[in-house]
């Protein structure tokens, strides 16, 4: 299974982006081939709809669980049919919150923020 | 003549001014296109109201015809439609209504459906037309019930367009049809800032424009001097005064109530007509 994380640098000593939607890139590691790969986040400029947009890449990427600090609710939307689970990030890394994450150690996100609409430069 | 009235910040005296120049013209239509919390109707108190709704269209999709290609989900720079397995999402407050997702479905899966997102209000006030733009809490922007508002004025005759704070989209929509601008100012340092944001603009659309000076003091007045530096022309000054305060908390009209203030908005009505004609 493939777990995203978004994060701020392209390497795994970066620590983990606060931001879901605008978030410059992805870690996608697999939890079958232990390997990480990274993504630009074509989310991270767009006008509105962000969340969205980044929660529709990793729908299309097939990822199973993403480890993020938040998730605003329209994407937490676009997660949830696809069976995508939420866990908390924890200050650190993303290895190891990817550690923390193998050993159990991750909380499921318990709380969805109601977005920030209309304040990415997307107001009509 | 249609006179736009605007601001650079909330709580300048658009409204005020807009009301009682509004009640100083013959007779003249009144549109408050502050469509976010629209007060003019307080003062005004329209009788005889007719409410109709304002709707922007969004899509709508019939799953069975879907076959998943994504033209839609690609095309939507709004990120409105995220396509999920067997489902596509539409979410309709991010929709800019813009209709191409329909357009460019292959399958014809998408149709059109109409979601109101608020409402306009006609009455009258005496001599004065009232239309009110009313925005349903939680919606976006008020564009669209500006737009419609811009289509009700009257050919011919007069009308006062009491403009939202600021100097975004939903104010340019606000002036695009007026002849004449009048920037409310207050006599603060941060009053001559929004004062120069809504300079900015006004010049930017080619718009003759003059300042009412509000909530005058005897103190000096940034604002006036930004006038006087930008060779601005002082169409009135309104000084900060108790009477005018306590005809304002009572909700009347000051125009209406006060044989003073009612010459001073006449003045400025005659002040406002020059300047359009120039």
């Amino acid at each position: 299974m493939k777990v995203a994380v978004p994060v701020e640098k392209k390497t795994l000593d970066a620590s983990v982006c606060p931001s879901f939607g605008r978030t410059p890139f992805y870690a996608l590691y697999d939890t079958e081939t232990r390997t990480c790969e990274f993504m630009d986040n074509a989310a991270a400029e767009s006008q509105g709809g962000a969340g969205i947009q980044a929660a529709q890449l990793l729908v299309d990427h097939g990822v199973g669980a993403v480890i993020t600090y938040r998730c605003g609710e329209n994407a937490a939307q676009v997660l949830k049919p696809a069976d995508i689970a939420l866990y908390k990030a924890q200050d650190g890394t993303v290895s190891d919150n990817l550690e923390n994450y193998k050993a159990g150690k991750l909380l499921p996100l318990a709380e969805i923020h109601p977005g920030f609409h209309g304040h990415g430069g997307g107001g009509a | 003549m249609r006179v736009a009235v605007l601001s650079g910040k909330g709580g300048t005296g658009k409204t005020f001014v807009s009301v009682n120049l509004a009640c100083a013209a013959e007779k003249a239509v009144y549109v408050d296109c502050d469509v976010e919390e629209p007060n003019g109707r307080l003062f005004l108190k329209p009788e005889d109201t007719r409410t109709r709704s304002v709707t922007v269209t969004v899509p709508e999709v019939e799953m069975d015809k879907c076959t998943g290609c994504r033209n839609c989900v690609d095309f939507c720079r709004y990120n409105a439609l995220a396509l999920v397995p067997g489902r596509l999402m539409i979410f309709n407050e991010i929709c800019h209504s813009c209709g191409g997702c329909i357009l460019f479905c292959p399958e014809k899966a998408l149709s059109e459906k109409k979601r109101e997102i608020g409402t306009i209000e006609t009455g009258t006030s005496g001599q004065v037309t009232v239309l009110t733009g009313c925005l349903n809490t939680g919606e976006v922007s008020g564009v669209p019930i500006i737009k419609e508002l811009m289509e009700l004025l009257p050919e011919e005759g007069d009308a006062v367009i009491d403009c939202p704070p600021g100097s975004a989209c939903i104010v340019m929509e606000s002036i695009c049809k007026a002849d004449f601008c009048v920037l409310v100012a207050e006599p603060t340092l941060f009053g001559a800032h929004n004062l120069e944001m809504v300079y900015e603009l006004v010049r930017l659309f080619h718009k003759p424009f003059g300042v009412v000076l509000n909530k005058c003091l005897p103190e000096e007045n940034p604002s006036e001097r930004f006038c006087r530096e930008n060779q601005i022309d002082i169409l009135a000054e309104i000084p900060y005064d108790a009477e005018l305060g306590g005809l304002n908390s009572r909700g009347l009209v000051a125009a209406r109530e006060s044989k003073r203030y009612r010459e001073l908005f006449r003045g400025l009505w005659d002040r406002v007509t020059k300047g359009a004609e120039q």
